[in-house]
């Protein structure tokens, strides 16, 4: 079936099976591979991306179910040299090793600040409880949301 | 100073790939024509094959082929072998369980593969699957330690399903010592069989090339070189040199992905059968059922001591679950990553350890992240907390007492180690610090005031890293020596690649191998490249495990970096018109001693390979490599403090503080080891409060999912405290000792002697779930 959808800013036209989950599009037909899967059970968020953006597990939803909305990935959030502030913190704040979860992570911690109010870490680490990381034991994830938080804060208010 | 080098947080060069999505692993990438394989696998415990039924799905639009372990025995495929010889106490050979890579006559784990389908696609491939008929003759499991005593033998080869019986230390010395004691402490428990879940699953994806017979198999390898190694000369799945094996970025490991599993050994056979690349990757449910799980023993341990607290003996009894098939280190792990480490950090002067490895129709247990330190250190840990209890010593005080003293290295134990330097008083008083364990008696009346009974536990551990030297390891049954190999290649603008057989899969070997190299050659940072787990691009290797990289594959890179420096010199001096013993390399610059001719690393690169006037004996070029062999293990030790606050009245276990102090020796980047303490700690903490890996009595796995086995998430852990002390290895040219593992071996301990700590009682099991818990607090 056809589906339209707008990934990172680019107008997409897709021909897509019923049943297509939007993570296997992404990563198969998009070759956005990014987003990760991690599990079958919803449980792990390495396929965390935003639609209209909302953080959304891409198993979660069918391909179809993105028709009209705007998605976007890792890919679509920033670039060396360009990065988002989420990124740069995961970096700074050593927020991952092996990597396979956090484009997921990343994108769950931008939309948990996006939505929240003040954050300390008992309220981060209860917005990333739908994330799993099993590198990091979350430790460092939690210092670089919180410093990208305060950077976001800041670049939002100037 | 080089800021980029040796004991400098540098930021990891890694991560911008990772951080953007760019990053590579084995299931991103697709060859053209590339079919997917999806695995027929058991669903009984133990069974019979009697027929595999294809013709339905043969009929499918989009099946490519259906195929069987007969199909790859025909092509004499051979069985994934157990790599280290582990022989009984009578002195007989390990009885070894056949393991055809796919199933042929008989399964014995739910989960094991006995076919394949290949498809054109992967729908296709599962629609296949689900079309197979097969028909079993189901037959009787033995899914536990103890049912495999009485029950059913699971192997013709191994009688009350025994794969050996092995011993350490000396036994009458040990009933000696217990003969003399003033008390004995006694403790029974399991440790309980953990499953890893890397967060990325295990993939492969492999091609064949029928013109020159060349296979190539990306796979999620912790070791590619051994993959190779293990499926050429024993598996014979083509010669050695015609199969490439790379390991782009991997998704975790903890062990996991060190094994030779069924599912990639049968994926590069099928993409020579049919003649197109072939694609399996497997889903977290396949995870679960047949990635190596950990741990899983039963143990009694006794400990004796004098009046005085002074250890004098410790006897250990242990039952090791094997699974269904020795997987490919699975015998090295309950015994020689195991029975060596019960001295622990102490002088007990007496100590015999027996362990009895049992199979059982359960996935293979092989090494998950400490493998084998973490029970020893837990049988150690626990007994010592609960002989200072049953003495009323501060547990403290009593480790103090019998601590090895930093006068007494080398220090040899009664269990076949020499432990090369330590100081467990300085990490211990360091954790006490840390902990505020003074104002501990305070903080539980408080906890008290408010209903919640607080606990405080303690675990020293010691670990034997950096697997390993090749002599001993071979003398004590290992298939293949543990040395490392490392290659300093300077290319002629003066820039360098360093290829390492180790392998990076989260540790951050790009930077941390890089930071070695510029600190010795003077090369800035951004101009060195790390290379690894590619087996068409660099030397034989040995791989990531046991806390390895740094000790031997950096011991390695540096060994390399060293004679780069030497031919440098031999080049300078020619150019410089010197002798090369009156050249200097500082900070990147070759002089002449006394006197103002010098040219920088770069000059010396550009004419290696732009060689005018070269004597004969002078080579061109500037490249080189070592085979670094540890002359011993290293001895990363330390000491763990928890904090749990349990509430009554549901049985919640809060871990308020954890701190760990640890001695790696020389630490080269200090941002690194902390992650790698945290995550040890994250995963020993899942291990003694929330992770199990449970099978029913009919062998299946009723922890099969992410819903159903618990790994810690953020809002179950708290931050960590961490801090090092330093005494550095004394054998390896860095002084490293390792840091990979340390959270895990610790910390399980200290979690469970907190909790207990907390209630009042003697044990309870791991994991010390919220119901355990309430149990225990309520007494019921």
């Amino acid at each position: 079936m056809k589906v339209s959808m707008v990934v990172n800013d680019v107008p997409r036209e897709l021909d897509v099976a019923a049943n297509a989950l939007l993570v296997d599009v992404i990563r198969g037909q998009l070759r956005l591979t990014g987003a990760h899967v991690g599990c079958d059970t919803s449980q792990c968020g390495a396929c965390t991306v935003h639609v209209n953006g909302r953080a959304v597990k891409s198993c979660t939803m069918l391909a179809a179910q993105a028709e009209g909305a705007t998605v976007t990935t890792i890919e679509g959030i920033g670039a060396a040299g360009n990065l988002h502030p989420m990124q740069a913190a995961f970096q700074d704040e050593h927020g991952l090793q092996c990597g396979f979860c956090t484009p997921g992570m990343i994108m769950s911690a931008i939309d948990l600040v996006k939505r929240s109010g003040p954050l300390d870490e008992k309220t981060v680490r209860e917005g990333l409880e739908g994330n799993l990381c099993r590198c990091t034991g979350y430790h460092n994830i939690v210092r670089a949301v919180l410093g990208a938080a305060a950077q976001m804060g800041a670049e939002a208010r100037s | 100073m080089n800021d980029m080098g040796i004991g400098q947080s540098v930021k990891r060069s890694e991560d911008i790939r990772f951080i953007t999505g760019a990053g590579r692993y084995t299931d991103d990438i697709n060859l053209p024509g590339q079919t997917f394989a999806v695995m027929l696998r058991s669903p009984y415990a133990r069974a019979r094959i009697l027929s595999v039924d294809a013709s339905a799905a043969l009929a499918l639009p989009g099946v490519v082929g259906v195929f069987t372990g007969k199909d790859l025995a025909a092509d004499k495929i051979g069985d994934l072998p157990c790599g280290w010889l582990v022989k009984s106490k009578d002195g007989s050979d390990m009885i070894v369980a056949s393991r055809p890579p796919i199933a042929v006559e008989l399964v014995n784990f739910v989960g094991e593969p006995y076919g394949l389908v290949i498809g054109e696609t992967l729908a296709a491939a599962q629609a296949g699957a689900e079309a197979v008929a097969a028909d079993f003759e189901e037959l009787p499991p033995a899914a536990s330690l103890a049912a495999a005593t009485e029950g059913p033998q699971i192997h013709a080869n191994a009688p009350k399903n025994i794969a050996f019986t092995w011993e350490l230390g000396d036994a009458a010395a040990t009933d000696a010592a217990f003969a003399g004691a003033a008390h004995v402490t006694t403790l029974t428990f399991a440790n309980n069989r953990l499953i890893p879940n890397a967060m990325e699953p295990r993939a492969a994806v492999a091609s064949y090339d029928p013109s020159t017979q060349d296979f190539v198999l990306y796979t999620t390898s912790q070791n590619p070189h051994l993959e190779r190694l293990v499926l050429t000369a024993f598996v014979g799945l083509a010669p050695e040199h015609k199969l490439r094996v790379i390991s782009p970025d991997v998704g975790g490991g903890f062990g996991s992905k060190i094994f030779i599993y069924p599912e990639e050994t049968a994926a590069a056979w099928a993409a020579r059968r049919i003649g197109r690349p072939v694609k399996w990757t497997a889903d977290r449910s396949e995870a679960f059922l047949s990635d190596a799980h950990g741990r899983d023993h039963l143990t009694t341990t006794e400990l004796a001591l004098d009046a005085n607290g002074v250890f004098l003996g410790l006897r250990v009894r242990t039952r090791a679950n094997l699974g269904a098939y020795m997987s490919t280190f699975g015998s090295s792990v309950p015994t020689f990553l195991y029975g060596t480490l019960l001295a622990g950090q102490y002088r007990t002067p007496a100590i015999h350890v027996e362990v009895e490895a049992v199979y059982t129709n359960t996935a293979p247990v092989d090494a998950y992240r400490g493998a084998g330190r973490p029970e020893a250190t837990y049988v150690v840990e626990r007994i010592v907390e609960t002989a200072a209890r049953e003495l009323k010593i501060d547990p403290a005080e009593l480790r103090r007492r019998n601590f090895i003293r930093p006068d007494q290295f080398p220090y040899a134990t009664p269990v076949a180690l020499v432990y090369d330097t330590g100081d467990y008083e300085a990490s211990l008083a360091r954790a006490l610090e840390l902990a505020d364990y003074k104002g501990f008696s305070a903080r539980r009346a408080a906890a008290e005031a408010r209903g919640k009974r607080r606990g405080i536990g303690f675990s020293c551990y010691i670990e034997a890293c950096g697997l390993a030297p090749s002599q001993l390891a071979i003398q004590l049954g290992a298939g293949v020596g543990l040395y490392e190999s490392g290659e300093v290649r300077v290319n002629p603008t003066g820039s360098v690649t360093v290829f390492t057989g180790s392998h990076s899969h989260g540790q951050g070997h790009e930077t941390t191998l890089a930071q070695i190299v510029s600190e010795k050659l003077g090369v800035p940072f951004e101009q060195i490249e790390v290379v690894h787990g590619d087996t068409g691009r660099m030397e034989f290797g040995l791989g990531t495990y046991g806390s390895r990289s740094a000790a031997v594959g950096g011991s390695a890179v540096v060994r390399a970096a060293d004679k780069i420096v030497v031919k440098g010199k031999r080049i300078a001096a020619h150019m410089l018109e010197a002798k090369p013993e009156d050249v200097d390399f500082d900070e990147g610059i070759f002089a002449v001693r006394d006197t103002n001719k010098k040219l920088s690393f770069g000059e010396v690169a550009f004419a290696a390979y732009v060689p005018a006037n070269f004597p004969e004996d002078l080579e061109p070029g500037l490249s080189e490599k070592c085979f670094y062999d540890p002359k011993n293990f290293t001895y990363p030790a330390g000491s763990h403090i928890a904090e749990v606050e349990i509430d009554p009245e549901t049985g919640v276990v809060e871990v308020v503080s954890f701190v760990a102090v640890d001695d790696f020796g020389t630490v080269i980047n200090p941002m690194i080891v902390a992650g790698q303490v945290h995550v040890g700690i994250a995963q020993g903490i899942g291990q003694a409060l929330l992770e199990h890996g449970i099978y029913d009595e009919s062998g299946q796995l009723i922890t099969g999912s992410l819903m159903d086995y618990c790994l810690p998430r953020a809002d179950d852990l708290p931050s960590f405290t961490v801090d090092t002390t330093v005494t550095p290895c004394t054998h390896n040219p860095l002084g490293v000792k390792g840091c990979g593992e340390a959270g895990a071996i610790g910390s399980p301990a200290a979690i469970i002697n907190a909790v207990t700590d907390a209630l009042g009682v003697a044990d309870i099991a791991m994991p010390a779930t919220s119901e355990r818990v309430w149990r225990a607090a309520n007494g019921l």
